[in-house]
């Protein structure tokens, strides 16, 4: 950004000349850094970070910008200052020797000076000068200069040479840190420097409900526009980091490229197969509801697809999670093992919201995730109010659409309805929410889940429930049959008595085939008796008519018979005794 | 009374201020220390090297090395009972 803002300037006419300061965050806020050839005072109180930052300001200046630069300490000597700044990897010994940079203790000890008369600094000029002038610094640090106060008692010749040193740094054209202490109210002890400084910048160290926050703040800047936000910094390995609060607007570039959710049957609800890459979701619901198992195989997925994602967790340890999620056929240890996971685990009671932020910050920078998720955000309601925590995620989605990160949030909800449009009011902010709810009912309780929106795209309107299975995670298509919505065991058991309906159901109907197939055969056997009483009857019949027949063919024979043994008489004798 | 004094009178070019102060400084050190002091005076403009090391900020500034303790007086010395007592020839 600093680079972009350098880039720019010849275009401008004759503006303010700019130092980047190389402290992250800051140049951004000052867009620029701090204005060059000038005198910029760091006030705050004590243990506020004014020496870290200036003695920041000339390391970066030496390493980063190839700017020599002089510290005159007037508090620290020179090898303490050495020994304070090492954790942070500075080698103070080594700039020195590559003459880089150069640092001056001045003692000032009220005791071993009496005054006399009319005096001026110049001793002080010269010195300084000297230093300048033997490493051909452009930076110079001095630290803190109110101390000559407590050394010297005459007041308004310090005043009066304060005033010329400061006007002596501007013809020197050298960019100078002065430090002071804050004095209640006023920015510094002696009111002065403010005044003469083209730039003020403070510092401050906070503790609300024994969180303690660092914040800075630009005072005033001559010439410049500079962003007057209080801003949280952070002071950690790497030194200071500064974080602008808010991104100013609202042009962050879109993709309408899906990321798969890791679940299928979550997939197949939302068209095309997934949420939009860069965009973030807010996946809500009850305490077990599975949200972390839902934001898991989110984490999963992308790992799968060779994308690293960034865990944060503020509840689980990432051990807990990786053995949660193995339950259910998920494995997170080899993406971890791969370097494609990363989790970042802290209690939200660690530090104040402001310096998760940071932190969240700087592991994302330092990571370069493609997809993150933070579980849950609703812990840190502990360490802030509802806004503060509003503000802190607004900051925290502005960020995310800018570096194109996907990012899930899962969200604790409490049972009521009035937080059902307000979860730690981001409801509105993010693109997709999931909100999983409790469906209880015969004496138990399921998971009932359904899309609460998703910005520019259609998806499904009906409630699955969401079912945890050993093998992963699953949407089921819920029962809705006469007796409303049923899930759980009661639609297990729907389905089941479906089924025993339907058994029945072909039973009865084979029965009734047999039953057809009997009286047929009956039939058909009766049909073959009364034939056969028929062919006996017919048969009877027959008889009768043959033997009336043979009767008459036998009458036949006998009266022919009598008729001729009346013709002949010789053969009467047998016949006639027969009539 | 075999005390040597080495004094260091620390200026920046030959203002009004610094001469005056070496003035002051010869006229106490012949009234007092008759022959058992040396003053050095050490133009910072000349030599700007030299400041860091007796911590010089405000000139000009006297210097007593020797005898212990380092004490610093700082101005034009105008004020003789305050050279004085700051360079332990007088007691308060």
């Amino acid at each position: 950004m600093a680079e972009n803002l350098k880039t720019k300037k010849p275009t401008e006419i004759a503006k303010l000349a700019k130092t980047p300061t190389g402290i992250s965050g800051l140049d951004e806020i000052t867009y620029g850094g701090l204005p060059s050839g000038r005198p910029t005072l760091i006030c705050g109180t004590a243990g506020c970070g004014k020496t870290l930052f200036s003695l920041e300001f000339i390391v970066r200046g030496a390493l980063e910008y190839n700017e020599p630069g002089v510290f005159m300490a007037f508090e620290e000597k020179a090898e303490e200052l050495a020994t304070n700044v090492a954790s942070l990897g500075f080698d103070l010994k080594k700039l020195e020797k590559d003459k880089l940079i150069r640092l001056d203790y001045v003692h000032v000890d009220k005791n071993e000076i009496a005054e006399t008369g009319e005096y001026n600094l110049e001793g002080l000029f010269i010195r300084l000068g000297y230093a300048i002038d033997s490493i051909g610094a452009k930076r110079v640090v001095l630290d803190t200069i109110e101390n000559l106060f407590s050394g010297l008692s005459n007041q308004a010749i310090l005043r009066a040479e304060i005033r010329r040193l400061f006007q002596w740094l501007k013809e020197k054209g050298v960019t100078a840190v002065i430090t002071g202490e804050r004095d209640g109210q006023s920015l510094t002890r002696q009111g002065l420097e403010e005044y003469v400084s083209d730039c003020v910048i403070l510092l401050d160290h906070r503790v609300i409900e024994q969180i303690s926050t660092r914040r800075l703040r630009v005072v005033k800047y001559r010439g410049s526009l500079h962003g007057t936000n209080e801003y949280p910094f952070l002071i950690d390995d790497d030194g200071i980091s500064v974080l602008p609060v808010t991104s100013l607007n609202l042009d962050k570039p879109v993709s309408s490229e899906r990321l798969s959710s890791g679940i299928p049957s979550l997939d197949g609800m939302l068209t095309k197969g997934g949420f939009f890459k860069g965009s973030s979701i807010l996946v809500s619901g009850t305490a077990g509801t599975g949200k972390t198992s839902v934001a898991a195989s989110f984490a999963n997925a992308a790992c799968s697809r060779n994308e690293k994602c960034l865990f944060f967790a503020f509840e689980e340890s990432p051990q807990q999670i990786i053995r949660n999620m193995k339950s259910i056929g998920m494995n997170l240890q080899q993406h971890l093992d791969k370097g494609r996971l990363k989790f970042y685990a802290s209690r939200p009671t660690l530090y104040g919201l402001e310096m998760h932020l940071v932190a969240i910050h700087k592991a994302i920078r330092k990571f370069k995730p493609q997809v993150v998720v933070l579980d849950p955000i609703t812990n840190l309601i502990t360490v802030g109010s509802v806004s503060e925590v509003k503000s802190m995620l607004v900051r925290l989605i502005d960020f995310f659409q800018a570096e194109q990160i996907t990012v899930m949030f899962t969200a604790l909800s409490l049972n009521n309805i009035v937080n059902e449009q307000t979860d730690e009011g981001v409801s509105s902010l993010v693109d997709a929410w999931i909100l999983i709810r409790d469906i209880e009912s015969n004496g138990e309780r399921n998971k009932g889940l359904y899309i609460m929106k998703s910005r520019g795209m259609a998806h499904s309107n009906q409630v699955r429930e969401f079912v945890i299975t050993e093998k992963g995670l699953e949407l089921v298509d819920v029962f809705i049959g006469p007796e409303g919505v049923l899930t759980g065991s009661a639609r297990v058991e729907q389905i089941l008595r479906e089924k025993t309906g339907t058994v029945l159901q072909s039973h009865a109907l084979t029965r009734k085939d047999r039953e057809i197939l009997r009286k047929r055969t009956v039939l058909e056997a009766k049909i073959a008796s009364l034939k056969s009483e028929f062919e006996s009857a017919e048969e009877e019949l027959n008889k009768v008519y043959v033997e009336e027949e043979i009767r008459k063919s036998v009458l036949n024979d006998n009266r022919k018979k009598i008729t001729e043994l009346r013709r002949d008489p010789l053969s009467k004798k047998g016949n006639s005794s027969s009539e | 009374m075999e005390k040597e004094y080495q004094l260091r009178l620390y200026i920046a070019g030959k203002t009004s201020r610094s001469v005056s102060a070496l003035n002051n400084l010869k006229k106490y050190c012949e009234e007092h220390l008759q022959g058992q002091y040396s003053i050095e005076v050490i133009d910072l403009l000349l030599n700007p090297q030299l400041a860091e090391g007796d911590q010089i900020l405000a000139i000009p500034t006297l210097v007593k090395k020797v005898p212990e303790p380092v004490r610093k007086i700082i101005g034009d010395l105008s004020n003789k009972e305050k050279v004085l007592v700051g360079l332990d020839i007088r007691q308060l």
